[in-house]
């Protein structure tokens, strides 16, 4: 790759990285925090501005990883006029949204989440703004609608913070999984994933079927990201966000990601009537529906929120038009609607933090107090009102040129109206801004003394309004050859349209539209009391009474389904899937038919013969007795023992070893669990129901019966023999089982025990949940102390087992050690340490032993699952594929020469998670009994007998 | 000879087995069936030295031992359960 393109991955990954920083350096002090956020962002921009001279010349920078070809998902990132305005808008803004966060947020605030929470949202946007594969920004999509989630509720003692953020990913996240549909089908029309591909299959894409439904979805995903009607309400409930959220993601950057989607794929899917009368027809109508609410808004942010809807639709009916004039227009909007609402966002923060409210009732005439403030918040909301001299009236006046082009249904006056309406509304509504909060008499009942803000806090806002007023003024130097590179990423191949970005266009339709707007909208701001008077009169639906609505009858019906299917009893869930096993086999039993019998059947030895009696009558046994647990637990010690006999007999030490070391585990567990259970299970079944189990029961087992029966009395051919000749030429041991274990099958048994140690951590989760539960209380009035042995640790298992625990141990450590070469390895000798050590649990008393233990169970199934995993990863510094074996002869002077392999640190790994689960699944549930009220001794006996010796010395 | 002394040991240790097994299931006493399981352990170990033996192969020694050590902890874990209800206190 070139220069070019490592520097585009290393754009996109920066973020992520940085996303790291803010956590740690939080402890170095809030700016340091900020300081360290800034500094990624910062180095990304920079990196940009490296690459945009050869994207200003027209190239597109291409970088490209692979990940899973097979899927065709890479990881490939392209950078064109379209990504380079949105990269640097999300970089840009950025920095100055960490600077104004840095002073807007209380001491009380945790900073360092609120960065790291930033950072990754920040680089999510960017991915999607970089991706050229669909599968990739559909990724980064969700992680965007994830990290926006965070933010929203980063204020989570807030109910409204909490609601608005479960809103804003119910409905983003509700469009993103249509736009999954979407974009599979479009990559499936086009036959890529590729975006640059699919741009250039723009006539295949309208020519084909799979059209609409594609079109659709994918609109679906864009319209709930960027808050277009009927999906806008999520956005006002989202400014429950502290206000650098707010701007930064619902001004400029996540919710134009909806926008930006749809201009990336303008050359592939615009142009077509479905295109025009969806796209445009929806964006008209958000645009006077918010211009409209906004006008009625008490609540600044929710006023700029509602702003916000409305000019996310004027960008959308732009790009919904279709010609390559009007997304030249939207693009050039873009920009302007990032400077002038970010610095509004801005000015609504400050203006809340000064004050202490944001209620336009409560303000007014901060024109002297907050002089500062004035002069930013009025060059913002002119501009946003589409005043001359700012940059909002340039694009304004292009757009509503567009309009006056358009005709909709055969009715050229319509958009005209609508979107002179809308420019109306707009007018109206940012005079309202400028008028109730700066003008008007100064008032002495603000929440708190208002005042200017720090430096740090209205630097960023000013240097928005600065570029507000210069692009206003001088646009076609300053943004001039960004939108032009920008416009031409949109409109693809079609060619550039003619367009002048300059102020006085002459005397045309849209200059006249432009004064009957201002004047308008001076009108309503007059009238403005009275139409609030009948605005609040009139019944209108309240969106987020039709959500929770919505929310609480999918909820019901979901519950309805799961209750009627999932009925708690398990013995129906057995039943069901064991028969439908069973008829499954039995299908699969009558099919084909079987070969002929190839094998004689062999000669029953006595032990065998009494072994085989014992399970049955242990089988027996238990079905008879079950509901006294005691006895089920001794009878299935009986079947545990015979299992075992049966492998040792049958040749397969390795599985003795294993079997025997689990069943005194299992055995252990249930014993801890069983003295705070009922000691007897009740009886529930009825004599039919007993008599259908049975049935069942009777069928899966014959039917495993017969399956074994036929497979010992033929031959057939397995994957053993392949295993025997390569277990010491390609694993280097010559216990198979192992060698399978640590070697062929490596990766299998490296996932078994991270599952083995997320069990246990489930289990001591649980346990925890549990003893801070209402289970705790029952537990500390039940008294189980009745009729109990006096000794609680007898001096002779004390002895017995501190005598033992070496012995015990060393017989780990040797199996563990000879496991490559004969039976053992890691996890029998996880189980036997932990039996030795559970041994000291029981003889020496809980206390005791605790104060004993060096290393956390937690952190030794973390210790070792990372020494099995970099071991396995190891392999990849010789070239080779995960958990690939190395092995090799050692000479250490005093011991014989010997085979080591890294299977051997491998099986380590195994070891110490095993180890670890077994104990934290018994020192959890052996935790229950302190909570009962077991008092705990510090001492191995609960009688010392020295101190008798003493006392009698004493007497005497 | 010694295979028939081998029989001869299999067949008491048998039925020793099926003793153990009677005395499991008709218990009277809680005491009783972990004793008769216990025992039961005992006779498996005898069994699979026996085994060892007729084989002529030592690898049986070594899960005799293993065996003998975890049933050990496990009447312990039996018994204490009995004794006091709670095994790690």
């Amino acid at each position: 790759m070139t220069d070019s393109s490592n520097f585009l991955v290393i754009i996109a990954l920066l973020p992520f990285l940085g996303a790291l920083l803010p956590g740690v350096m939080i402890r170095a002090g809030r700016t340091a925090c900020a300081w360290f956020t800034a500094f990624p962002t910062a180095l990304a921009l920079l990196l940009l501005l490296v690459l945009a001279p050869a994207v200003m010349r027209g190239e597109t920078i291409h970088a490209e990883i692979e990940w899973l070809p097979q899927l065709g998902l890479t990881a490939s990132f392209m950078l064109d006029g379209l990504s380079l305005l949105f990269a640097g808008m999300i970089l840009g803004i950025g920095l100055l949204i960490t600077l104004y966060a840095r002073f807007y947020l209380s001491g009380n605030d945790p900073m360092g989440v609120f960065f790291t929470y930033l950072l990754l949202f920040q680089g999510a946007m960017l991915g999607i703004v970089l991706s050229d594969n669909i599968l990739l920004l559909l990724i980064f999509w969700e992680l965007t609608s994830l990290s926006s989630f965070l933010l929203i509720g980063f204020w989570s003692h807030l109910p409204e913070g909490r609601q608005g953020a479960r809103m804003a990913l119910a409905v983003t996240g509700a469009g993103g999984l249509a736009m999954i549909g979407g974009m599979l089908i479009l990559g499936d029309i086009a036959g890529s994933y590729k975006i640059s591909e699919i741009l250039q299959a723009g006539d295949a894409i309208r020519a084909s079927d799979w059209y609409i439904p594609a079109l659709i979805l994918i609109l679906l995903g864009a319209f709930t990201k960027s808050a277009q009607f009927p999906f806008h309400f999520w956005l006002p409930h989202a400014m429950a966000a502290p206000t650098p959220v707010s701007a930064y993601l619902h001004s400029a950057t996540m919710v134009k990601a909806g926008v930006f989607l749809m201009a990336r794929m303008w050359p592939a899917l615009a142009g077509t009537d479905a295109w025009f009368y969806i796209v445009a027809t929806t964006g008209l109508v958000t645009m006077v529906i918010g211009a409209l609410i906004a006008l009625f808004k008490d609540d600044l942010k929710a006023l700029l929120a509602f702003s916000t809807v409305s000019h996310l639709g004027l960008l959308t009916m732009l790009l919904g038009i279709g010609t390559p004039f009007a997304a030249v227009v939207a693009v050039f909007h873009i920009i302007n609607h990032l400077t002038f609402k970010a610095a509004l966002f801005m000015t609504a923060g400050i203006i809340d933090h000064e004050t202490g409210t944001r209620d336009i009732n409560r303000l007014g005439g901060l024109r002297r107090l907050m002089p500062v403030t004035f002069v930013i918040g009025t060059i913002a909301a002119l501009s946003m009102a589409g005043i001359p001299l700012f940059n909002g009236f340039l694009s304004k006046e292009m757009m509503l040129d567009a309009a006056h082009d358009t005709t909709w249904a055969g009715n050229p006056l319509i958009v005209a109206v609508l979107a002179t309406v809308g420019a109306l509304l707009s007018v109206a509504y940012s005079l309202r801004f400028i008028w109730h909060v700066f003008f008007g008499p100064v008032r002495d009942d603000y929440p708190s003394k208002p005042h200017d803000p720090p430096f740090g806090m209205w630097a960023g806002p000013a240097f928005l309004a600065t570029l507000v007023v210069v692009i206003g003024i001088v646009p076609a130097a300053i943004v001039g050859p960004l939108v032009a590179v920008a416009g031409g990423a949109v409109i693809g191949d079609a060619e550039m349209p003619y367009y002048s970005l300059k102020i006085w266009h002459g005397v045309n339709a849209a200059l006249f539209m432009s004064i009957i707007a201002v004047v308008g909208g001076l009108v309503f701001l007059a009238l403005h009391g009275g139409l609030n008077r009948i605005w609040n009169a009139l019944p209108r639906p309240e969106a987020k009474a039709i959500f929770d609505w919505i929310v609480a009858q999918v909820a019901a019906l979901s519950r309805r389904v799961t209750e009627a299917s999932h009925n708690g009893s398990i013995s129906r869930y057995l039943a069901i899937l064991i028969v439908a096993s069973v008829a499954l086999g039995a299908v699969a039993f009558g099919g084909s038919g079987l070969a002929t019998p190839s094998r004689e059947m062999l000669p029953v030895s006595l032990p065998v013969l009494a072994g085989w009696l014992m399970l049955i009558v242990a089988t027996g046994s238990i079905v008879v007795m079950h509901h006294h647990r005691f006895r089920a637990l001794v009878l299935i010690g009986i079947i545990g023992l015979m299992i075992s006999f049966g492998f040792v007999f049958l040749s397969a030490p390795d599985l003795a070893l294993t079997q025997i070391s689990v069943e005194t585990v299992t055995i252990m567990l249930l014993l801890l669990a069983l003295h705070f259970m009922p000691k007897s299970t009740p009886r529930e079944s009825s004599g039919l129901l007993k008599l259908r189990d049975g049935v069942i029961a009777i069928a899966a087992g014959g039917g495993v019966g017969a399956l074994a029966y036929a497979f010992m009395l033929r031959d057939v051919d397995t994957i053993s023999g392949y295993h025997l000749e390569n277990s010491y030429t390609g694993g280097g041991g010559t216990n198979v089982v192992n060698v399978i274990l640590v070697d062929f099958r490596g990766y299998d048994t490296y996932g078994e025990i991270i599952v083995l140690g997320i069990a246990g951590f489930v289990i001591y989760a649980l346990m925890d949940t549990l003893l801070n539960g209402p289970a705790a209380r029952r537990l500390r009035n039940t008294d189980y102390a009745q009729n109990r042995s006096r000794d609680r640790h007898p001096l002779m298992m004390v002895v017995a087992t501190r005598v033992m625990m070496p012995i015990a141990v060393m017989v780990g450590v040797y199996i563990f050690l000879r496991g490559h070469n004969q039976p053992g390895g890691g996890f029998v000798a996880g189980l036997v340490i932990s039996i030795a050590l559970l041994m000291q649990y029981m003889a020496s008393g809980f206390a005791w032993t605790q104060n004993r233990q060096r290393v956390e169970y937690h952190a030794l199934i973390g210790i070792g699952a990372l020494v099995a995993g970099l071991t396995g990863a190891a392999a990849w510094l010789y070239n080779s594929p995960f958990l690939t074996s190395l092995y090799g002869y050692v000479e250490l002077p005093p011991i014989e020469e010997f085979g080591i392999g890294t299977a051997f640190l491998f099986d380590l790994g195994v070891f110490m998670t095993v180890l670890g689960a077994v104990m934290l699944m018994l020192y959890s549930l052996s935790r229950i009994a302190r909570y009962a009220g077991e008092p705990i001794n510090v001492d191995p006996m609960d009688y010392d007998p020295k101190q008798a010796i003493v006392d009698e010395k004493g007497e005497v | 000879m010694i295979s028939a002394a081998l029989l001869f040991a299999f067949a008491c240790y048998t039925l020793g087995l099926i003793f153990n097994l009677w005395r499991i299931t008709r218990g009277p006493d809680a005491a009783d069936r972990i004793l008769a399981l216990d025992t039961m352990v005992i006779n498996v170990i005898a069994l699979l030295i026996l085994y060892g033996i007729l084989e002529g192969t030592a690898v049986y020694y070594e899960a005799s031992m293993l065996v003998a050590m975890v049933g050990f902890v496990s009447t312990v874990a039996y018994c204490r359960f009995m004794l006091r209800g709670d095994i790690i206190e």
